[in-house]
């Protein structure tokens, strides 16, 4: 399986750089893989990254691209609810990257 | 590892026979053309053979020492166990009518991706442990040893093909080359080497009820969302009950519907068209997957994962099943469900309690297509339709290969359509129904790290597309399959942009006239219907709305007569 060292620590990814252990993800973790994407982290990111880890938390699946929006346009308002503004923050897509920064796996979408 | 543009991947393709001959040709595993190997963990979950981590694209694939007789075992159970492979083994005279008629020889070029060639890789290991001729003459009679690149080049190739059995179409002996490919996967199973892409899905359908690994709450949270775009765009307020003992019909949809666009727009669909008919019916949870990637394993697991339909279907105390637009799960259900886990004497035969229509095809299964059950209503004046909101679509109909050659189901989803959009225009006749191409991307094969193949697979469906798209203005593909939603939106945008794709059910419920609806100015996507955002013009057309006339020519397609 292959790894990625962060901090001394080899830490087990999957085939796509997804990790797999969801305890081996730390803030500094996110900020590591963004960096590979030459991606600095800032609060609007943070706010999609820890929408993401909840809403996994609570379903133990990533959401949907379209309650993504949703949510973050009721909670962060109306001019950051589509998917314009997601894309603008994570052009690696929104479900994708903004998954693999939080820790989730990757997300399946369509089987 | 980027997928080649549209061009580049044209020019490559080279239909000229090569030299030296396929057994001298050795094969190379390319990125973009393989899926990831299965997970140790999804290996594990489901109890199949050798789980570990491994890479198919390294040397060492982690298999027991005694791989070889492992298979060879394995062969030699599957002959005697099914009489079809033995004879699939034994007759195929190479005439190569099947060879030009599959998607992926068509859109690669590679010789090994003619269903006569990818079967022989199988047979020719048949010929050397089974036949005598095989054993004395070798590779004079077509024979040859099994090595370890061999058994490489099979789960290449067999992961190649998305058992879509258009080559059997053409086959003069009738040979099912998905049965051999369905033999070469159980095969390779016995190894642990399944795709993650597959075993994934089936490790969640075993322990969770779906392929996505949805918990009853997660499933209600998202068709909560779903309940509310549909209010928010129709002004309806559905309300669907979820594991509801004594409802008369109980509905299973693919979950692909559940989770992912533009499968979520279909699923809106028959929330709409439920809730508008009044219908008892219920969701479940548990039974919350209508597709069966086991079926892309082995057949046992295929009839472990296939079994909750009828036992939840017996839990809820329903009288009959209506399964929802998927490819895969109705040649399952229609060729395998009452053998594997029937009878379901404990349910009664379909009757439509909106028009009385006894489904006396579905006599002994007791589960009737979403399609097939509203093309009785439309046949049977049931809904009120405004076809004309479809006014800015011109419609082609994508044939799954499921439907169509697992099951004969190509007039129904024709009618619908046809009843509730009035531009449609099919592709060339050797293109759809019975011989309609695959997406590129079925029997588990739609992941993202073979973009390559599956984009080579799905040329010929979308070249036809691209010829009505050019002839008529085709701009929206309609389908009933999960897979096709999700594998022919990512085809249409890289061979056809500009063509949208869509269920079935999506196009009725925006043509849908709802009891006490004001104007619609939105479609089920939220996005303003061309015509109907001026306040005045959509006055006017909702004045002059009227119950469609049913169509005679197609009439037969909607099943038995009503009773009544």
């Amino acid at each position: 399986m292959p790894q990625i060292e962060f901090e001394g620590k080899q830490i087990e990814v999957d085939d796509d750089g997804y990790v797999i252990n969801l305890g081996d993800w730390s803030e500094g973790l996110a900020q590591f893989l963004a960096d590979q994407d030459d991606i600095k982290l800032t609060d609007e990111h943070w706010e999609i990254i820890n929408f993401l880890r909840d809403y996994y938390q609570k379903y133990q699946i990533a959401p949907m691209i379209k309650i993504l929006v949703k949510e973050i346009g009721k909670a962060m308002g109306k001019e950051k609810g589509n998917t314009k503004y997601l894309y603008q923050l994570y052009p690696g897509g929104p479900a994708k990257q903004a998954c693999r920064y939080a820790g989730l796996p990757k997300p399946t979408g369509c089987v | 590892m980027g997928t080649p543009k549209p061009e580049e991947l044209i020019q490559k393709i080279d239909l000229t026979p090569q030299w030296p001959g396929w057994m001298d040709t050795p094969t190379e595993i390319k990125p973009g053309n393989f899926c990831w190997g299965a997970k140790a963990k999804d290996l594990d979950g489901i109890g199949f053979p050798n789980p570990r981590e491994w890479n198919p694209g390294e040397e060492d694939w982690k298999l027991p020492e005694n791989w070889k007789e492992i298979v060879i075992e394995g062969l030699r159970e599957r002959l005697e166990k099914y009489r079809t492979l033995k004879v699939f083994m034994d007759i195929c005279v190479r005439c190569g009518a099947c060879a030009d008629k599959c998607h992926f020889f068509l859109g690669s070029g590679d010789p090994k991706n003619m269903p006569v060639l990818r079967a022989e890789l199988l047979r020719s290991i048949y010929r050397r442990e089974f036949t005598t001729a095989g054993k004395i003459l070798g590779k004079f009679a077509g024979a040859r040893e099994l090595t370890m690149d061999v058994f490489k080049e099979m789960w290449y190739y067999f992961f190649q093909c998305t058992e879509c059995r258009r080559c059997s179409v053409f086959c003069p002996f009738g040979i099912d080359t998905a049965e051999i490919t369905i033999i070469g996967r159980e095969l390779l199973n016995l190894l642990g080497c399944n795709i993650a892409w597959i075993t994934g899905p089936v490790n969640n359908c075993y322990h969770k009820g779906n392929h996505l690994g949805l918990e009853p709450h997660a499933i209600m949270s998202s068709l909560e969302y779903m309940i509310d775009d549909i209010e928010e765009y129709t002004g309806v307020k559905v309300e669907p009950t979820f594991n509801r003992k004594g409802a008369e019909i109980l509905f299973i949809t693919p979950s692909g519907d559940l989770f992912a666009d533009p499968g979520t727009f279909t699923c809106m669909g028959y929330l709409l068209m439920f809730h508008e008919l009044g219908l008892d019916y219920t969701w479940s949870t548990y039974a919350s997957e209508g597709g069966n990637f086991g079926f892309f394993t082995t057949n046992e697991m295929a009839k472990r994962l296939n079994y909750k339909m009828y036992a939840e279907a017996k839990r809820l105390g329903v009288k009959w099943i209506i399964g929802g637009e998927c490819g895969h799960m109705w040649r399952v259900l229609n060729q395998y469900m009452d053998t594997w886990n029937g009878p379901a004497d404990f349910l009664e035969v379909p009757v439509s309690p909106i028009t009385g229509t006894r489904f006396d095809n579905a006599k002994q299964l007791k589960m009737i297509h979403a399609v097939e059950f509203t093309a009785d209503l439309i046949k049977n004046n049931k809904l009120k339709l405004d076809p004309s909101r479809n006014d800015h679509l011109t419609v082609t109909y994508h044939d799954s290969c499921n439907t169509a050659r697992g099951m004969g189901f190509m007039d129904e989803p024709r009618y619908v359509i046809n009843s509730v959009c009035n531009n449609f225009f099919d592709m060339p006749e050797n293109t759809i129904r019975e011989q309609t191409f695959c997406c590129g991307s079925g029997s588990g094969l739609n992941a993202s790290e073979n973009m390559d193949l599956r984009m080579k697979g799905g040329l010929p469906r979308a070249n036809a597309v691209k010829y009505v798209n050019e002839k008529h203005g085709v701009n929206l593909l309609a389908n009933i399959c999960a897979i096709d939603r999700a594998a022919l939106t990512s085809s249409m945008d890289y061979w056809v942009p500009g063509v949208a794709v869509a269920g079935v059910h999506e196009l009725v419920a925006n043509a849908m006239v709802f009891k006490g609806q004001g104007k619609r100015t939105v479609d089920l996507r939220g996005e303003d219907i061309p015509g109907m955002e001026e306040e005045e013009e959509a006055e006017e057309a909702a004045e002059s709305i009227a119950v469609q006339e049913p169509q005679e020519e197609a009439a037969g397609a909607a099943g038995e007569e009503g009773s009544e």
